[in-house]
């Protein structure tokens, strides 16, 4: 199923008002559209506030990677006959615990043994997804809604889901989000001052594994990475306190999401290709407005927080 | 199919013989060997030099870059190439102090793809695709690859960039190397780094493009960043690293096409990602054991067993 067949679906009856009220009224007269924007709610809050903490802590390329390993997680459930939940987060788990596992970086120059594995186990995962694909026949249509997104029907019981994972990782990260903070700007004061780094690190990491897990099912394995990267970018480009980007992050991961799934809903074109053109221009408009405040001088520092690398 | 296995079970010399006298697994041998070594070379310095991200982003440019080109109704290799060498040349103007932002990549490329889904879904649904009903594979076949799908025009030129790439990276080796461990010593001496490094992503690009041909898109980094990971295992000599690295490389184009020929439920794609993987962990493995046999006998103190030689 497309998006299209959203259109098609609801006849003539559906078509982009001046009314906004009216328009968000069509959008909401239908229950797998509110179960979407239940959903889409959800992952907005989760990624936009575990991937402020990923931009912070410098591991886009972890994140992506545990992005796209969705998708073998996926295919590997369906291919066994298992509730695709199941697997989603299964594999983005064991995927943190496995990069979690993998020997830190020694210095800025050398040899980046950490992202070298890193690059394995995606490359490794997706050709897994693909084998698991290969041997469920009959299944490559299927194969684009698990990469690119799909959020025609999502059903009461996969919001509940949706809902359980991201209360509970969602208050991990409000227990330890102190210490993971103050770990992830300095961590050789973080270490001397007795805070558990190590710990921390991998506990961040499966956050985001789950954090990826439940965003790919609403926007597909590849276009995960765009709701955890671009709103904590954004927002950090605005203003350098933790205390108000975080909020803005997920004010913008909101925004973009309900935008994304609005405007999909009228338009042939699918959820991820709008959410992540929303995403990136919010992007390029903090960039530039963070610019022209500089420009005026409003502004004595950089606004951006500082993270020794 | 079962033929050819039991042939290739049984006397493995007939069974190749058998596999090569077919004219698609001749070509996807010759192409799939020479685009191999040109990623275990170029893939050597991605992880040298901490690219390793840049060359993930890579992928989904590659993705962008053929189905936009596929939408336009050109030759898919055409926009394949183009995306990957602007994409490349774009970050190489973009680094600052020798690398480009995580951050500022993953925004791009995570909005790239999403522009890759909005191309798929106009040559899919597009009423001026040539291709007429069965456009969806398409996207499928440029994201994992279809080595045995290569025509003979196609494995001749596809061999030839990738000789060209071998001999570009060999005949900047030296200079790369030398700017890559110590950019500051090098400037100082007179070499131009910075034309360096972006005259190395514009190969990453090609090889990426080349890469996208044989095991798709979304697997580059199986090629790029794995035989080079486990070569960096086995010695610390980075010439002797770079011949390994292409090495293994290679042989996992050849285990990987000769599993796909033996058992033809497997997908070329995940075979030759999975024998690379197996490379790395099977040198992962090797390396910790002897490397914990050579503390053990390096430290005399530890126990009457180390008198033992």
């Amino acid at each position: 199923m497309t998006p299209g067949a959203a259109g098609l679906l609801t006849g003539p009856g559906t078509s982009l008002t001046w009314n906004i009220g009216s328009d968000i009224s069509q959008v909401l007269a239908f229950h797998f559209m509110v179960n979407a924007v239940r959903a889409g709610t959800i992952i907005a809050v989760a990624a936009g506030v575990i991937g402020w903490f990923m931009i912070l802590r410098r591991q886009s390329f972890a994140g992506h990677t545990l992005a796209v390993v969705a998708f073998p997680g996926a295919s590997g459930a369906i291919l066994l006959g298992l509730p695709a939940a199941a697997g989603y987060f299964g594999f983005c788990i064991a995927a943190a615990l496995l990069i979690a596992a993998a020997p830190r970086s020694q210095a800025d120059t050398g040899f980046s043994a950490e992202s070298a594995v890193i690059g394995t186990v995606q490359a490794f995962a997706l050709a897994c997804g693909f084998l698991f694909v290969s041997l469920y026949k009959g299944f490559l249509d299927g194969i684009t809604g698990l990469l690119f997104g799909s959020f025609l029907g999502i059903t009461d019981s996969q919001v509940l889901t949706l809902l359980a994972a991201a209360a509970a990782a969602l208050s991990v990260l409000a227990v330890t989000g102190r210490p993971l903070f103050f770990a992830s700007t300095d961590p050789d004061v973080a270490a001397a001052r007795g805070v558990p780094v190590r710990a921390l690190s991998v506990v961040f990491l499966v956050l985001l594994g789950v954090a990826a897990a439940e965003v790919s099912q609403i926007t597909g394995a590849l276009l995960v990475f765009a709701l955890l990267v671009m709103p904590a970018a954004a927002a950090q480009q605005l203003t350098a306190r933790p205390a108000l980007s975080l909020p803005l992050t997920v004010i913008i991961a909101l925004a973009v999401t309900w935008l994304g799934l609005g405007v999909s809903y009228f338009s042939v074109y699918p959820v991820g290709f709008f959410v992540t053109t929303f995403g990136f221009a919010a992007y390029v408009l903090a960039v530039a407005a963070r610019q022209a405040a500089d420009r005026l001088g409003r502004r004595p520092r950089p606004a951006k927080i500082a993270v020794s690398a | 199919m079962s033929l050819h296995a039991a042939l290739a079970a049984g006397n493995p010399v007939t069974g190749i013989g058998h596999m090569l006298a077919l004219p698609f697994e001749l070509r996807a041998y010759v192409a799939g060997t020479l685009i191999a070594a040109a990623a275990g070379l170029v893939g050597y310095f991605v992880v040298l030099r901490s690219q390793v991200f840049t060359g993930d982003a890579l992928s989904h440019v590659a993705f962008t870059g053929a189905l936009a080109a596929l939408a336009a109704g050109i030759d898919l290799r055409a926009g394949l190439f183009a995306a990957c060498v602007i994409f490349a040349i774009a970050m190489g103007a973009l680094a600052r102090g020798g690398r480009a932002d995580d951050v500022v990549i993953g925004n791009v490329f995570a909005w790239i793809l999403g522009l890759g889904v909005f191309f798929l879904t106009v040559y899919t649904t597009g009423a001026s695709a040539t291709g007429g009903g069965n456009n969806g594979g398409s996207g499928v076949n440029v994201l994992f690859g279809s080595i045995f799908g290569l025509t003979a025009g196609q494995t001749t030129i596809a061999a030839v960039i990738a000789a060209a790439v071998i001999a570009a990276i060999l005949a900047i080796a030296r200079p790369l190397l030398f700017a890559s461990i110590d950019p500051a010593v090098a400037a100082a001496r007179g070499l131009p780094v910075r034309l360096l490094g972006t005259g190395f992503l514009i190969l990453v690009g090609i090889t990426a493009g080349e890469a996208t041909q044989a095991v798709g898109a979304l697997l580059i980094l199986g090629l790029l960043a794995t035989p080079a990971a486990a070569a960096q295992r086995l010695t610390t000599r980075p010439f002797l690293a770079l011949w390994i690295s292409a090495g293994i490389a290679v042989a996992s184009i050849w285990a990987g096409l000769g599993i796909a020929y033996a058992a033809s439920s497997i997908p070329p794609s995940f075979a030759i990602i999975a024998a690379a993987a197996a490379a790395y962990v099977i040198t992962l493995a090797a390396t910790t054991i002897t490397r914990r046999t050579a503390h053990v006998q390096a430290a005399p103190a530890t126990g009457p067993a180390s008198s033992a030689p």
